[in-house]
């Protein structure tokens, strides 16, 4: 297969898996959808359990509880079939984008890796967002988190098509580094993880807004915001780290080899670091008394609006004053 | 400013009475402090960090983009002067900006020095004994045994186990008490401390490092002397006996442009072969510097930044002499290699008995192509057919006042040539000659070499600062996830002889889960008998 075919199979692929997260979407809004029909007695005794989880002695974790005991009658027995099925779809479509990723690797000549340039990143990237839900589906019994996920992928591949797409190209020079493996990796995988973490802050804000919600639909089968704020906390203290080492080490140590300064004050490490900054101070928010919860997650969500600013905003808005202007 | 799941208490909290004490001087001082050091006042100083690193994104920056930066306040005359008095063009050594950050340094010293007095005692203490009530932990478990000598053979089990699990075991009469997990404060402690050492190495590049950059035209060469450079940017504290005493010979630069496809045109492989000393005595050694390959010489580093034409260029008088001649380099301007460059010939012309000078102005294009629509341009960046489009001027090319650009023509007393009423174009390919009207002489294409722009550096800090920060991650991983939790076993008399063992365990890092290691302690504390 030549590269040219490969660069096509990229393509097709991501036109693919557009059209099964799109179904995917519509499995679970089917699923939300019938959810909102199952009798409320049945989700009162949810809700109840839910609330005895939130308080801290039963002894079985949160993730057996939310996710295990399903509603029972029809229209329940049916929600989770299409639970099962926007399940399905959605490890197919980040099957298919797996393919498109490595594919787009194998396009360029010679071969590479696939984050040349944003629109390969923001490719990748969205395929660790999907991976790592898959993964922490069943540890963090993520079942409510299923409509939100695919959604955001699915919108995201949408703008990165239309806005971002270039064709493949041999990386430049100042790219040919075994640091463009490691920092991006390194950025790519902090990038997944924020994102999911933020989808957390995002629902815990909803669900603390609106706590009386009609019984059986969406905010009311979420986990509690005590639930919701620890996978934030957890998905995000796993991110900082890894962004430390993404934007803090492996960034300036080669971008010493490359440029000679290991930092310029670009505008893509001013905002890397103002990223670093604000989800710094989301930790430090989470130990203090006043900022937690609402305050806290506040901060995540503006660390992650940040974050994608960084990769999107940047090169449309300073586009050839940074020295990242591939990127 | 440090997190840490402890209650607020643990950083000189912010008293719940914000409002200042009646004003004695000490007092004063105190409550200043204590406000300084509190988280809330860190976490505002972080976001006001945030925030100010903002407009160092969007206005053009003087030590990172000096040309960019004057040609932005070209643009904005009523803008600049305002800008200007707010440091804007300079934030990251702004008053405020480094206000807010050591503000910042300030209060995380306040914070931390008084954590590592807590923690020194504090990881020597024994764990504490067992709470009374060890059924209103948030997670325990209850284990009746038949008589009181099993309740002490569980607490034996127990207390080996603890140990095995690697816990900080006390045994008390009745009860053990256990913890684990104390490098967590540990973590967070160091990963503030290197960030001082950051800051540290920073600043040592800083105030003792240089950056310069310096313009060498294939087969010409570099001394590492001040004189040499084009531009020098010293630190506060650089003294110019620290600059190693190098020299390097730029033998050749190659470079590779990609001539098929969609992506035509694009260079790539750049590499430069030097031949370099590391003193005037030393024996010469050869390297080659490409991007991402510098040279590193005693310490010094010697970059690869672009790269650029200089054509050879030779002009003489009416009788023949050579007045300016040899490679003058030329400035890119766009991805074609369109370049622009001046020449100037100092003396040698004269005119009604008056000597004149003669300066050229113009583009050089490395493959030259016409068309009527676009005018002379250049096709491809590499010089498959190389030409000159100048402009010629006669006249004072100012060079008296000094201090002036080898890369543009100061007009003032120039007037252009001209030809039967229009301004002079010389118009050479490569080899070509033009003679200039009225026997002033003739300006001759002879060929063309490339050049390299080389930036040369040291930053003395750099490692200082790579230790810190790798430090600050390791501090990082260890206050994140090494979790800090105490589990306490007791057993008791009940009424009817035999004895109740609790188990209780506290996780005193939040979100974490207990309950797991919780049961596989109270399963291996159990009695024999009761596991089959």
């Amino acid at each position: 297969v030549s590269h040219d075919q490969f660069e096509v199979l990229s393509n097709q692929a991501v036109a693919a898996c557009a059209v099964v997260y799109f179904l995917a979407v519509l499995a679970h809004l089917w699923q939300w959808a019938l959810l909102r029909r199952v009798a409320p007695a049945e989700v009162g005794a949810r809700a109840d359990e839910l609330v005895a989880v939130g308080g801290a002695p039963v002894p079985t974790p949160p993730a057996t509880s939310s996710g295990g005991t399903a509603p029972t009658g029809e229209n329940a027995e049916r929600a989770e079939l299409f639970g099962r099925i926007g399940v399905a779809l959605t490890a197919v479509a980040v099957a298919v984008h797996g393919i498109a990723v490595v594919a787009r690797g194998l396009a360029a000549d010679p071969v590479r890796v696939p984050w040349g340039n944003m629109y390969e990143f923001t490719l990748t990237a969205t395929f660790v967002v999907g991976v790592g839900y898959l993964l922490l589906y069943k540890r963090f019994s993520l079942d409510w988190l299923s409509p939100v996920v695919p959604s955001f992928v699915l919108i995201t591949l949408m703008v990165d098509v239309l806005l971002l797409y270039t064709p493949v190209v041999p990386l430049r020079d100042a790219l040919q580094s075994p640091w463009l493996v490691i920092h991006v990796v390194a950025a790519i995988i902090a990038t997944g993880a924020f994102t999911i973490g933020g989808m957390a802050s995002v629902l815990y804000l909803v669900k603390e807004r609106w706590p009386h919600t009609r019984e059986g639909g969406y905010l009311a089968r979420l986990p509690g915001l005590e639930a919701l704020d620890r996978l934030a906390y957890r998905t995000q203290a796993f991110a900082f780290p890894v962004w430390t080492f993404a934007a803090l080490i492996a960034g300036p140590i080669w971008a010493q080899h490359a440029w000679g300064r290991y930092w310029n004050w670009d505008p893509k490490e001013v905002w890397a670091f103002i990223t670093w900054v604000v989800y710094a101070a989301y930790l430090h928010a989470r130990a203090t008394a006043g900022w937690k919860g609402r305050a806290a997650a506040i901060v995540a969500l503006i660390g992650l609006a940040t974050l994608w600013f960084n990769f999107v905003g940047i090169n449309f808005f300073f586009g050839s004053g940074s020295q990242h202007s591939y990127a | 400013m440090a997190f840490t799941t402890k209650p607020d208490s643990a950083y000189g909290s912010a008293p719940a009475d914000p409002a200042p004490p009646p004003l004695a001087p000490v007092e004063l001082g105190r409550w200043a402090w204590r406000q300084l050091t509190s988280m809330r006042t860190a976490l505002l100083l972080l976001f006001l960090l945030a925030l100010g690193a903002i407009p160092g994104s969007v206005v053009p920056q003087h030590n990172v983009d000096s040309v960019r930066t004057s040609r932005w306040q070209d643009q904005h005359p009523h803008l600049t002067p305002i800008y200007q008095k707010l440091g804007l063009f300079d934030v990251y050594h702004s008053v405020w900006f480094v206000a807010i950050y050591l503000l910042l340094l300030v209060s995380l010293v306040g914070c931390i020095v008084p954590r590592l007095g807590v923690y020194l005692r504090g990881v020597r203490a024994r764990p504490p004994a067992p709470p009374r009530n060890l059924g209103r932990l948030p997670v325990h478990r209850k284990l009746l045994v038949p008589s009181a000598a099993d309740g002490v053979a569980v607490l034996a089990r127990a207390e080996e186990e603890l140990r095995r699990r690697r816990f900080r075991v006390v045994r008390h009469d009745g009860a053990v008490s256990a913890e684990r997990g104390y490098l967590r404060e540990a973590g967070n402690l160091l990963f503030h401390l290197a960030v001082l050492v950051v800051l540290a190495g920073v600043a040592a590049g800083n105030l003792f490092g240089y950056q310069g950059g310096v313009l060498v035209v294939t087969g010409g060469g570099f001394t590492n002397t001040l004189t040499q450079y084009d531009d020098f940017r010293p630190g506060s504290l650089f003294r110019e006996s620290s600059l190693a005493p190098f020299s390097f010979t730029v033998h050749d630069f190659d470079v590779t442009f990609i001539r098929a496809g969609r992506e035509t045109g694009m260079a790539h492989k750049f590499s430069a072969d030097v031949s370099y000393r590391t003193s005037r005595d030393a024996p010469a050694r050869q390297a080659r510097i490409s991007v991402n390959h510098p040279l590193t010489i005693d310490g010094t580093d010697v970059y690869l930044i672009s790269h650029g034409y200089a054509p050879h260029i030779t002009v003489r008088d009416g009788q023949g002499h050579v007045i300016a001649s040899g490679p003058t380099p030329f400035l890119p301007e766009d991805d074609t290699f369109r370049s622009f460059g001046v020449v100037k010939a100092p003396d040698g012309l004269t005119r009604a008995g008056k000597p004149e000078q003669i300066g050229l102005e113009g583009e050089f294009y490395p493959t030259y192509a016409f068309t009527k629509e676009t005018g002379p341009f250049s096709a491809f960046p590499d010089d498959k057919n190389p030409a000159i489009s100048m402009l010629a001027w006669s006249g004072d090319l100012g060079l008296g006042a000094g201090g002036q650009s080898v890369y543009a023509l100061d007009k003032k007393g120039l007037k252009p040539i001209k030809d039967k009423g229009k301004a002079l174009r010389i118009d050479l390919a490569l080899g070509k000659t033009q003679v200039l009207p009225n026997g002033m002489g003739s300006v001759t294409f002879d060929g063309v070499s490339r050049y390299v722009k080389l930036q040369v550096s040291r930053s003395p800090g750099d490692w200082v600062a790579l230790l810190g920060v790798c430090l600050a991650l390791l501090g990082l991983l260890g206050s994140l996830f090494i979790r800090p939790r105490r589990i306490w076993v007791r057993a008791r008399s009940t009424e009817d002889g035999r004895n109740l063992v609790e188990v209780a365990g506290l996780d005193r890092a939040s979100g974490g889960n207990l309950a797991g290691e919780l049961d596989q302690v109270v399963a291996a504390v159990r009695p024999e008998e009761e596991k089959t």
